[in-house]
């Protein structure tokens, strides 16, 4: 199989291609149009401003080859922003359109619980654990394990069905998502050592 | 929940692993990506490198060491010493650091941590601060280090200025300082520490925690945070190596004064230092080289440990 990391300009896409060249994929770094095209699998990794990684793909003209991607059934991952990015608009750069691949839109942890008044910090960084809300076969085994997450925003998926896995951090928010042959997830299973590796490794062997 | 972090931390000179006792008499303990992979296995939270590397030419064995490790340590790697530029930044975040912590550079020139936070975002741009008792207050019965250098000259060393820059660097610190918001009100059963009291109580070193620079402690976390940097490590200098546990009142200090996560680092010598930082000290993660290096615990020890007190941790399947 052979997967396209997307390159969005965004930081951190060495250490999801370093995790799938460990796991003996064929993977690499891609930025072309025809490259998507041509890859069976797409992963959109990476941190970033929700703005500047759409622009990124945008500028690349890489917003199509994603759809089309994603319509031809074609896995197609998101990792943290790429999770983001599915979705139809983010907060963190209202009025920009996401890639709608997912129904919902992506909201700031904010509220009495965070912040100097409620103590509990923003990014929500660090080890935490995961509720899975349906099966599916990305996150087989993953019931309760923990797992490393860094953001401000969180995905608000539209429809509760969308919804794969869920954790708590002042209040509950989606872990993971997705539907059909689009999938993605709010931490970073690159950088979750065993469990998340398992992830990785389940989402090559994913027949969506 | 959100787990609190055990972070084993390596010292890394020259490409070795090393870790000296208050910064000093360094023992050799080992190839760095060897025991990086080795606390991988063990589940650390997060592995962290401290490159000590006193030459510039020897800085580039950092990148070869954070590279080899993150081709196949699959947890969060954080990177500091010597980094002064965003430049620095850059390369050791291509290389496969998660995180890079920023020490003297920031001290000297504070908008290093606002442009490598707009470069990079806050999340990987972490605000490492030697902090040490002020002199007067060691003098009455707290402990004291023969080796710090106080006082203009060794400062205006330090920061590579002259008397008028240094000067200058002063006023516009403090001027800084000055403008930061209020310490937000907390929940006041949650604190028993009186912020308003503790003005002026811990210094920030720099050089390896050798010279004090005047500048207060908790403000310096303050205006770090205020400039983005999105996580705070922060030494003791008294307790470094001590093994007699962290300082925990300048630990509860800081992190009851900025809203973001708080390292504390220096001192761990039991497992119930780790559990008292992360309770009586407030931190987020809890920091410690010899305790585990030299084999007293294993991670595994640590986290059953922690467990054991009512701490949430990560569980990890055997």
């Amino acid at each position: 199989m052979n997967i396209a990391i997307v390159n969005c300009g965004s930081g951190n896409l060495g250490s999801a291609l370093k995790a799938f060249v460990h796991l003996g994929a064929n993977a690499a770094l891609r930025d072309r149009p025809e490259d998507l095209d041509a890859a069976d699998a797409l992963v959109i990794p990476g941190q970033g401003q929700f703005g500047d990684v759409m622009n990124g793909l945008r500028q690349r003209n890489l917003v199509e080859p994603i759809r089309n991607a994603a319509k031809a059934g074609k896995p197609v991952f998101g990792i943290c922003i790429g999770l983001h990015l599915f979705f139809e608009g983010s907060e963190e750069s209202p009025g920009l359109a996401g890639l709608g691949l997912l129904k919902g839109s992506v909201r700031l942890f904010q509220g009495s619980a965070f912040g100097a008044g409620g103590g509990l910090k923003v990014p929500h960084m660090g080890w935490n654990a995961l509720k899975l809300t349906r099966e599916h076969p990305c996150m087989r085994g993953l019931e309760g394990k923990f797992v490393y997450f860094v953001h401000s925003y969180y995905a608000a998926p539209a429809q509760p069905d969308d919804a794969v896995a869920w954790s708590t951090y002042g209040q509950v928010f989606c872990a993971a998502a997705g539907t059909g042959n689009v999938f993605g997830v709010q931490f970073h299973p690159e950088k979750s050592q065993h469990d998340g590796i398992r992830i990785l490794r389940n989402f090559l062997e994913w027949k969506p | 929940m959100l787990a609190k972090r055990i972070i084993p931390c390596l010292d890394v000179k020259g490409g070795r692993v090393v870790k000296g006792v208050n910064f000093e008499g360094l023992k050799d303990a080992g190839d760095p990506v060897e025991i990086a992979a080795r606390y991988d296995a063990q589940g650390a939270d997060e592995i962290c490198f401290l490159d000590i590397t006193a030459s510039h030419e020897g800085r580039g064995t950092i990148l070869d060491v954070v590279e080899r490790t993150a081709a196949q340590c699959f947890c969060p790697l954080t990177v500091g010493g010597g980094i002064t530029s965003v430049e620095d930044i850059r390369r050791l975040l291509r290389a496969g650091a998660d995180k890079v912590s920023i020490n003297s550079a920031a001290v000297k020139d504070p908008d290093l941590i606002a442009q490598a936070s707009k470069a990079f975002g806050a999340q990987c741009i972490v605000l490492a601060i030697d902090a040490k008792l002020w002199a007067p207050l060691r003098a009455h019965g707290m402990p004291g280090h023969a080796d710090s250098e106080e006082g203009t000259p060794a400062l205006c060393k330090a920061l590579g200025m002259n008397v008028p820059e240094m000067l200058k660097w002063m006023g516009a610190m403090r001027k800084r300082m000055d403008t930061l918001p209020p310490v937000p009100t907390r929940d006041p059963t949650k604190s028993s520490v009186d912020l308003a009291h503790l003005g002026k109580r811990w210094h920030v070193f720099i050089h390896g925690g050798r010279v004090d620079t005047g500048l207060d402690a908790v403000e310096w976390a303050r205006l770090g945070v205020a400039l983005g940097a999105g996580e705070i490590l922060l030494t003791s200098m008294d307790a470094d190596g001590t093994k007699a546990g962290y300082d925990l009142k300048l630990t509860r200090a800081v992190a009851e004064s900025v809203d973001v996560p708080v390292i504390a680092s220096g001192g761990a010598g039991t497992l119930e230092h780790l559990a008292d930082a992360l309770t009586k000290g407030c931190a987020d993660a809890a920091l410690a080289a010899s305790i585990f290096h030299y084999g007293t615990y294993t991670l595994a020890q640590a986290r059953e440990f922690l467990k054991s007190r009512g701490i949430t941790v990560r569980e990890i399947e055997p």
